[in-house]
C-alpha cells in the first residue's frame, strides 16, 4: 500500500468512524441519561437519508435553495420529530424494563420500514451531491479524493465540537452530565428532568437524522440501511461505554479504521472484524473503555 | 410439591392441546397442516428462549443465531445425495449449535443488562454476515436440502422426515419433549437456582453460587434447543438463507415470549401460535388487499400495543381482568 | 473451640481512582466474638465489608478464612467456604416463600446444577437445612408467606435465615438493625447472642446502643482508616474516638 493510498483510507476511516459517531452519540446520551434502550435509532439514520432524497429536489424547486435548505428542514422537522416521539411513545417506557423498551422500539422501526416503503417504495435511489461539492480533489499523481467526503467530515467535526461545547460548558451540559450518574444531582440543579429528558432524546434523533442525511450522497438512500447503522452503534456503544460521549468517539474512529482498513486488506472477512474488536474489548473491559461520567 | 395444584391446573388444558395438535393432520387442509408444523417449530425456538429471558431473566436479542446456525449445519453436514440418519446428523447439528452457544454465551455473560442485549444482538448479526458475505454456504442466495434425513435401522426404515404426516408427528414429538425438558429443568434445583439469578443475582452469588457458570449453562441449553428448531426448520424448507438469522427473527421470537407471557412455558407456545395467527392475518390479502404487502405496519402496531396495554402478556390477561374488575388501590 | 480465629484482613486498602476508601485495615474475627465496626458514613465500612466477602478485590493487602489465603478467591467460592454476609439493604426473594428463600440459599452447600430429574423442593438436605434456619431466625410461624408480605423486621430477619441456611461460620452483617423499632431491635440482639457461641460475626452498625451492647470488640473507622480497636471500656474512654466520632452523638457515653 502506498502512502496515497493509505492517506485515502485513513480519510475514509476517519469519515465512517466520525459519521457513525453521529448516531452513537446519540445513542448513548438516550441510554446513559433517559435509561431507555432505543432500536428505532437506526430508523432516524434512515429517514435523514430519506428526508435528504425527497427534501432536496423539494427544496430546489420551492424555496431556490439547495442542499443546505433541505439540511435545515430536516433538522427542524427532526428535532420536532424527535420531541412529539418522546412525548407520544418513549416517555412511557422510563419505568418499564429492558426487554419492553426492546419491544415497543422494535415496533417503531417495523412501522417506520413499512411507512418508508408505502411512501418511497423499496428502490435504492441515488441522491446527487450539491453541485459545488461534487468534484475531487487530487491527492499524489494518480489518486483523488471526492470534496463531498472532506465536507461530510467536516461538518461531522464541527457537530462533535458543538457537541463537547455544549455538555462541558453549558447549564445544559452539566445537568447531562449529572444525569448520566446521577438523577438528583439534575434536579439540584434546578433543571426540569422532563424537560432534559425531551431536549435529550429530541437532539439524539436530529443527530441520527442529520447523519443519515448527510450520507446520503455518497451511500444512497436503500431499505435496511438503519437497521445494519444501529448494530455497528451498539459496538460503538459496547466498545466505548454506555453513557459516554468521549467513549463513543474514540469507539468510533476505532471501527472506522477496522472495518475500513478490513476491507482493503482482509476482504474475506472484512464483515466479521468489528465484531471481533467488540469481543476483544469485552474480555480486556467488559464495560467498555470508558464509564459514563 | 408446594405448587402441586398449579401444575395440576395446566395439565388439561395442555392435554387437550396435545390431542388437538396429533388429530389436527386428519381435519385441517394441507395448508393448514403446514402452517401448524411451522408454528410447533417457531413454539420449539419460543420456548428455548423462554428459558433464557423468562427463567434466567437475561433478554439475549441474538437468539436467531443458533436458530439459523443450526439449519445451516443441517445443510452443510448432509451428503449431496444419499439420505443421512437422523441418528447422527442431529446430534452432529446440536453439537455444533451449543458450541456456537458456548463461545458467543461466554463472551456475551461478561456483561449484563442492557450490554447483553445490544451484544448478543452484535454477535448475532456477526454470524449473519458469516453466512451472508462468505462462499461458506452459498452466500446470500442461501443453500439447498435435498435429501431429507431418515432412521433406520438395516435396511428398515423407522422414521423418513420426507413424509410429510411422518415429519408432522415427529415435529410434535419434538415438542413435547422440549417443552417437558424444560418443565423439569423449571422444577430442578438448576431451574430454581436460575430463577434465582433473575430475582437477585447479587444474594446468588453471596450464598456460594457461581453465576456465571449456570448462565452460560442456561445460555447453551438454550442454543441447543433452537438448534432443535432450526433443524426441523430446514429439514422442513430444504432450503437454509441467511434471514433465519437475521436480527427480524430474534426480534420476531422475542415479541412471541412476551406475546404469551414472560415466565411460563404455556405463555411461549401460545406466544408462537398468537404471532403466526396474526401475522397470517396481517398478511391476508382477502382482509387488506394490497396493503397486505405491508403486513409488518399493523403488526409493529400491535407490539406497540401489546407493550403499552399488557406488559405481562396474553397468559396474564385473564388474571388481569379479574383484578380489574375489582379495584384496587395503587393498583399502577 | 471458642476463642479461634475464623477470619483475617491484613493491610487491606482499596483505591478507588484517586480516593483511598480503605486504607491498611487489618481486622481478625474470632469465633464466639462479635466484632463491631463503626464509623461515620463514608468511613469505608461497606467497602471493608465489600472485601472480606469477597465482592471488591483489595488493591493492597491479604484475606484470610480459616488459616487460608483466599485473598484470590471470589464471592461464591468464600461463601461455600463458609463465609455468609447480609446486606444493607435487604436482597430477600420477595416472590418466593419464606421456606423457598432460605431452601434456594441452602441448596448453594448440594447444587448438583445437572441433576434435572429431582425436584428442588425434593432437595432434602438444603430442605432441613432451610427449615433449621428459619427456626434459628425466628421464622418458624412464616415459613409458607410470601417474602414480599413480611414486615421490615421480619424480611431483615429473613436475610439472616438465608445467611444462616449456608452454614457459614463467619457472618458479615451489614447493618442489620437499620430502620427497625425498639421491638424488632431486641429481638435481632437476642438472635445475634444466641448465634454468638458457633459464629464469628462481623457487625457494622450505627445503632450505638446495641454496639457497646453486644459488641466484643469494635473498630472504629474514619475516612479509611482505623483509628482504634479494642474492647467497648477502651474505645469508650479512647481520646481519638471521643474526638472524631463520639463527640457528633451525645447518646453513647456512659448511657
Amino acid at each position: 500500500m502506498d502512502l496515497a493510498v493509505f492517506l485515502v483510507q485513513c480519510l475514509n476511516a476517519v469519515q465512517y468512524g466520525l459519521l457513525l459517531f453521529l448516531v452513537a452519540s446519540g445513542l448513548t446520551l438516550i441510554f446513559g441519561i433517559l435509561g431507555v434502550i432505543n432500536l428505532a435509532h437506526g430508523s432516524f439514520y434512515m429517514i435523514g437519508a430519506y428526508l435528504a432524497y425527497a427534501l432536496a429536489p423539494w427544496a430546489a424547486a420551492h424555496l431556490g435553495g439547495g442542499f443546505f435548505t433541505a439540511l435545515l428542514i430536516g433538522l427542524v422537522l427532526s428535532v420536532a420529530f424527535g420531541y412529539v416521539l418522546e412525548w407520544a411513545f418513549v416517555s412511557y417506557l422510563y419505568h418499564r424494563d429492558h426487554l419492553q423498551q426492546v419491544l415497543m422500539t422494535y415496533g417503531l422501526i417495523l412501522v417506520f420500514e413499512e411507512l418508508r416503503s408505502i411512501l418511497a417504495g423499496d428502490d435504492v435511489h441515488g441522491v446527487p451531491p450539491p453541485s459545488w461539492l461534487a468534484g475531487s480533489i487530487p491527492l499524489g499523481h494518480v489518486m483523488t479524493y471526492p470534496v463531498y467526503r472532506l465536507f461530510m467530515s467536516g461538518v461531522c467535526v464541527v457537530v462533535a465540537l458543538g457537541l463537547y461545547a455544549i455538555i462541558a460548558r453549558t447549564r445544559l451540559g452539566m445537568a447531562i452530565r449529572a444525569g448520566a450518574s446521577n438523577r438528583e444531582m439534575v434536579q439540584a440543579l434546578g433543571v426540569d428532568i422532563r424537560f432534559l429528558y425531551r431536549i435529550v432524546f429530541a437532539a439524539g434523533v436530529a443527530l441520527a437524522v442529520l447523519a443519515g442525511m448527510i450520507a446520503a450522497p455518497v451511500s444512497s438512500v436503500y431499505p435496511g440501511m438503519g437497521n445494519q447503522v444501529l448494530i455497528v452503534s451498539f459496538v460503538v456503544v459496547v466498545i466505548g461505554g454506555i453513557g459516554s460521549i468521549r467513549g463513543a468517539l474514540v469507539a468510533s474512529l476505532l471501527v472506522g479504521f477496522v472495518d475500513t482498513f478490513g476491507n482493503v486488506l482482509i476482504p474475506q472477512v472484512a464483515g466479521v472484524l468489528v465484531y471481533v474488536l467488540m469481543a476483544a474489548v469485552l474480555l480486556w473491559r467488559p464495560e467498555g473503555l470508558f464509564r459514563a461520567g | 410439591m408446594k405448587h402441586r395444584h398449579r401444575t395440576d391446573s395446566a395439565v388439561a388444558p395442555l392435554g387437550l392441546a396435545l390431542v388437538a395438535l396429533a388429530v389436527f393432520p386428519f381435519l385441517g387442509g394441507q395448508f393448514y397442516v403446514d402452517l401448524v408444523q411451522t408454528t410447533m417449530i417457531l413454539s420449539i425456538f419460543a420456548l428455548s428462549l423462554e428459558l433464557l429471558v423468562g427463567t434466567t431473566g437475561l433478554v439475549s436479542f441474538g437468539h436467531a443465531a443458533f436458530f439459523g446456525i443450526a439449519a445451516y449445519a443441517t445443510a452443510l453436514l448432509s451428503p449431496q445425495a444419499d439420505a443421512p440418519s437422523l441418528a447422527w446428523l442431529l446430534p452432529a447439528v446440536l453439537a455444533a449449535t451449543a458450541l456456537a452457544a458456548a463461545v458467543i454465551g461466554a463472551f456475551s455473560l461478561r456483561t449484563r443488562g442492557v450490554y447483553f442485549i445490544m451484544v448478543t444482538l452484535a454477535f448475532a448479526q456477526m454470524a449473519y454476515y458469516v453466512f451472508h458475505d462468505t462462499k461458506l454456504a452459498g452466500g446470500s442466495d442461501g443453500i439447498y436440502l435435498y435429501v431429507k434425513p431418515v432412521l433406520a435401522i438395516g435396511n428398515f426404515t423407522l422414521l423418513d422426515l420426507a413424509s410429510a404426516h411422518t415429519f408432522y408427528y415427529a415435529t410434535l414429538c419434538a415438542l413435547v419433549a422440549v417443552y417437558m425438558l424444560l418443565a423439569l429443568v423449571k422444577r430442578s434445583r438448576f431451574g430454581h437456582a436460575l430463577a434465582g439469578i433473575r430475582a437477585n443475582e447479587q444474594r446468588m452469588r453471596a450464598a456460594g453460587y457461581s453465576t456465571y457458570p449456570y448462565k452460560l449453562a442456561a445460555f447453551v441449553l438454550a442454543g441447543t434447543l433452537a438448534g432443535v428448531a432450526g433443524f426441523l426448520q430446514a429439514v422442513k424448507d430444504g432450503f437454509v438463507n441467511p434471514e433465519m438469522l437475521a436480527w427480524h427473527q430474534s426480534g420476531a421470537v422475542l415479541l412471541m415470549v412476551i406475546l404469551g407471557g414472560i415466565g411460563s412455558l404455556r405463555g411461549a407456545v401460545v406466544g408462537a401460535f398468537l404471532f403466526v395467527l396474526l401475522k397470517e392475518l396481517f398478511q391476508s390479502e382477502a382482509l387488506f388487499g394490497g396493503f397486505a404487502r405491508h403486513w409488518q405496519l399493523p403488526l409493529g402496531l400491535t407490539i406497540i400495543a401489546c407493550v403499552a396495554l399488557m406488559p405481562n402478556g396474553v397468559v396474564a390477561m385473564p388474571a388481569r381482568l379479574r383484578r380489574m374488575r375489582t379495584p384496587v388501590p395503587h393498583a399502577g | 473451640m471458642p476463642g479461634d480465629v475464623l477470619l483475617r484482613a491484613l493491610d487491606v486498602t482499596r483505591r478507588f481512582g484517586g480516593l483511598v476508601a480503605v486504607d491498611r485495615v487489618s481486622i481478625t474475627l474470632v469465633r464466639n466474638e462479635v466484632h463491631a465496626v463503626i464509623g461515620t458514613n463514608g468511613a469505608g465500612k461497606s467497602t471493608l465489608v465489600n472485601m472480606l466477602a469477597g465482592e471488591l478485590a483489595p488493591t493492597q493487602g491479604r484475606v484470610q478464612l480459616n488459616g487460608r489465603d483466599v485473598t484470590r478467591w471470589p464471592q461464591p467460592r468464600r461463601a461455600r467456604a463458609g463465609l455468609g454476609r447480609t446486606y444493607q439493604r435487604t436482597t430477600i426473594f420477595p416472590r418466593a416463600s419464606v421456606f423457598e428463600n432460605c431452601r434456594l440459599a441452602a441448596q448453594a452447600k448440594s447444587q448438583y446444577p445437572f441433576d434435572w430429574w429431582t425436584r428442588a423442593a425434593h432437595c432434602h438436605e438444603s430442605s432441613h437445612r432451610a427449615e433449621r434456619a428459619i427456626e434459628q431466625a425466628g421464622l418458624a410461624g412464616q415459613t409458607q408467606r410470601l417474602a414480599g408480605t413480611l414486615s421490615h423486621g421480619q424480611k431483615r430477619q429473613l436475610e439472616i435465615a438465608m445467611c444462616l441456611a449456608t452454614g457459614p461460620h463467619v457472618l458479615l452483617l451489614d447493618e442489620p438493625l437499620a430502620g427497625m423499632g425498639p421491638e424488632e431491635t431486641e429481638r435481632m440482639l437476642l438472635l445475634l447472642s444466641t448465634l454468638k457461641p458457633a459464629h464469628a460475626i462481623l457487625l457494622v452498625e450505627h445503632d450505638m446502643d446495641a454496639v457497646f451492647r453486644i459488641a466484643d470488640h469494635i473498630t472504629v473507622m474514619v475516612n479509611g482508616g482505623v483509628i482504634a480497636s479494642g474492647d467497648p471500656d477502651a474505645i469508650r474512654v479512647n481520646a481519638d474516638v471521643q474526638a472524631a466520632y463520639l463527640g457528633e452523638s451525645e447518646a453513647v457515653g456512659t448511657a
